[in-house]
């Protein structure tokens, strides 16, 4: 509803934004600065800012000289694989619910989406009993499947809303040229589909970098992703506040970059459509 | 083209997902049902057996189920309002021409991209710490005594983390509903003399009603179970002051090794959940036919 506004109001308006942004903001970037001060300079009173110590001596120490590069690699490996794999899981049933619809499929995708509903405090004992069992804690195979099995009803919800978009005629075209029905899927619809996809893919690896409820209870050191590190990292009285900047700046940065891309599709993605 | 062959291979596409979802859901949960039935502690593994519903009169007996049960809903009942009510306010004023739009608006979607340990660790650390943090750094320059935030306000803080993690999401979706407003209703209310509280009543919330439907179904789902932020900063205490029921479930879990209550107490969060969808569904469902 942008409308012709006075300058006046104008600048009003753009002031009152930013303060607000700013403010907002203003947590992550405290931690950004502080991540570039010395250790001594980081807790000093009055806090520092013009006439701090600056130095890239926490992001050097952090990298190297800690396990810090096996909890960032087991986050890409977990984020990126339980994301792919529920892709692969999803892509085929949300498809057959796009475009061949049963008088259940609504009744179908509420059901996937109460699954959510369930605290996942509830099931903790029996699934870590069963994973327990099955050699999986503890282990990157077995956080890529929880983590996979969590958000799947996501996926396919979100796949689901952007392939009913997909006019049934591209694809009943396709079939009238002869294409079976792999080739129908991998040559027509993909194409078509993959801003969709794309995005789904964005959004499920941001939830699957910052879930922190599994991953502290399923792990312990070998496979702990980041949010699993970070949430064990305590500072004694203050004595480490710059390194844990640097570490938290690194593991929410990738995050921060892929979100800023994808603000626009994680909205539909969200909102599974709701909100256009 | 529903064809018999077709509705075969739509149904055989459609399983895997069905099967997964339905044996990570209902696994778990019958096990869950089970134990709770069951004397089943860890550090005495040889006592077991049936005990009937005293796992479950244990929670209703016990002072800190009632307190956790407060918290839980407190917990989700404030961050909606604190969230659902600044959302509006900061989306009306972005929606507005400002320079920079594209910045500032990446700055204030920042951190809902933060994981929640993170997020957590931020204010714990940088801003709540009664020596080292900034409100005690302001506290002391206007020569007031520092707040214990985390000692002696440890739900309001926690309420406080979790609704600048959510405030964004808000933000964004009711953002997204305001765009979609035609301006020409508004200018011609404008011209029609309604003044501007009544073109926010009238014309913007009721546009919006459906947004922010979609912000409280979604937010309750994901508050019900917020865990991370307490176990980062207060591990449900000092005392159980800030444990919720997830938590509470947790403690019993790992602390103190008694399996059998900790189920318990995750069927009572299922029936919970369950109960808390139920009112949400009746009360504000009819405006989400989607």
């Amino acid at each position: 509803m942008a409308r012709a506004v006075s300058p006046r109001r104008r600048m009003f308006t753009t002031i009152a934004a930013w303060s607000v942004a700013l403010i907002i903001f203003f947590p992550v970037l405290w931690m950004i600065l502080t991540s570039f001060k010395t250790e001594a300079s980081a807790v000093a009173s009055p806090p520092e800012l013009f006439s701090a110590d600056w130095t890239v001596e926490n992001y050097v120490e952090v990298w190297s000289r800690s396990d810090y590069p096996r909890f960032f690699w087991n986050s890409v490996v977990i984020s990126l694989g339980s994301t792919l794999l529920g892709l692969a899981i999803a892509i085929p049933a949300a498809w057959a619910m796009a475009f061949v619809p049963g008088r259940r499929t609504k009744d179908l995708l509420m059901w996937m989406l109460s699954t959510k509903m369930m605290p996942a405090v509830a099931v903790m004992i029996p699934l870590y009993l069963l994973f327990l069992r099955l050699g999986l804690i503890d282990t990157r195979i077995g956080l890529v499947l929880a983590l996979m099995l969590m958000n799947l009803p996501i996926i396919v919800w979100m796949l689901y809303t952007y392939f009913k978009e997909i006019p049934g005629e591209i694809l009943e075209a396709a079939r009238m040229d002869g294409a079976s029905l792999p080739k129908e899927i991998l040559y027509v619809l993909t194409p078509i589909a993959l801003p969709g996809i794309a995005s789904t893919l964005l959004l499920n690896v941001i939830l699957a970098w910052n879930e922190a409820f599994w991953t502290i209870v399923l792990t312990t050191t070998k496979a702990a992703p980041l949010s699993a590190f970070i949430a064990s990292f305590s500072a004694p009285q203050g004595l480490f506040y710059a390194k844990l900047s640097a570490a938290s700046t690194l593991a929410i940065a990738p995050i921060l970059i892929l979100g800023w891309f994808s603000q626009k599709q994680l909205v539909r993605g969200l909102t599974f459509g709701a909100v256009k | 083209m529903s064809t018999h062959s077709s509705r075969l291979a739509a149904r055989i596409m459609v399983a895997p997902s069905v099967v997964l979802l339905f044996i990570w859901m209902a696994v778990p949960l019958a096990m869950t049902l089970y134990y709770s039935f069951r004397l089943y502690r860890l550090l005495s593994p040889d006592r077991t057996g049936w005990v009937g519903f005293n796992n479950y009169l244990w929670f209703f007996n016990s002072p800190e189920f009632w307190l956790a049960l407060w918290n839980t809903l407190a917990l989700v009942g404030g961050v909606l309002v604190v969230t659902v009510v600044l959302g509006i306010l900061i989306a009306l004023l972005i929606d507005q021409p400002v320079k920079g739009q594209g910045l500032l608006r990446i700055l204030v979607i920042a951190p809902f991209f933060v994981m929640p340990p993170v997020a957590a660790s931020i204010w714990e650390n940088l801003f709540m710490h009664p020596q080292n943090g900034l409100f005690a750094a302001l506290a002391r320059g206007f020569g007031a005594q520092p707040i214990l935030f985390l000692e002696n306000h440890p739900m309001l803080s926690v309420i406080g983390i979790v609704s600048w993690e959510w405030l964004p999401f808000a933000t964004l979706i009711l953002l997204t509903s305001l765009q979609s407003l035609s301006s020409e209703q508004l200018e011609a209310a404008e011209m029609d003399g309604a003044s501007a509280f009544n073109r926010l009543r009238h014309i913007i919330l009721p546009h919006m009603t459906r947004a922010i439907t979609v912000v409280i179904l979604i937010q309750t789902i994901f508050l019900l179970g917020i865990f991370g932020e307490i176990f980062t900063t207060t591990q449900g205490g000092p005392g159980s002051a800030s444990t919720t029921l997830p938590y509470m479930i947790f403690k019993q879990a790992i602390a103190a090794k008694d399996i059998g209550r900790a189920a318990a107490g995750g069927i009572i969060a299922v029936i919970l959940a369950n109960i808390v969808a139920y009112f949400l569904m009746r009360g504000i469902g009819r405006h989400l036919d989607a």
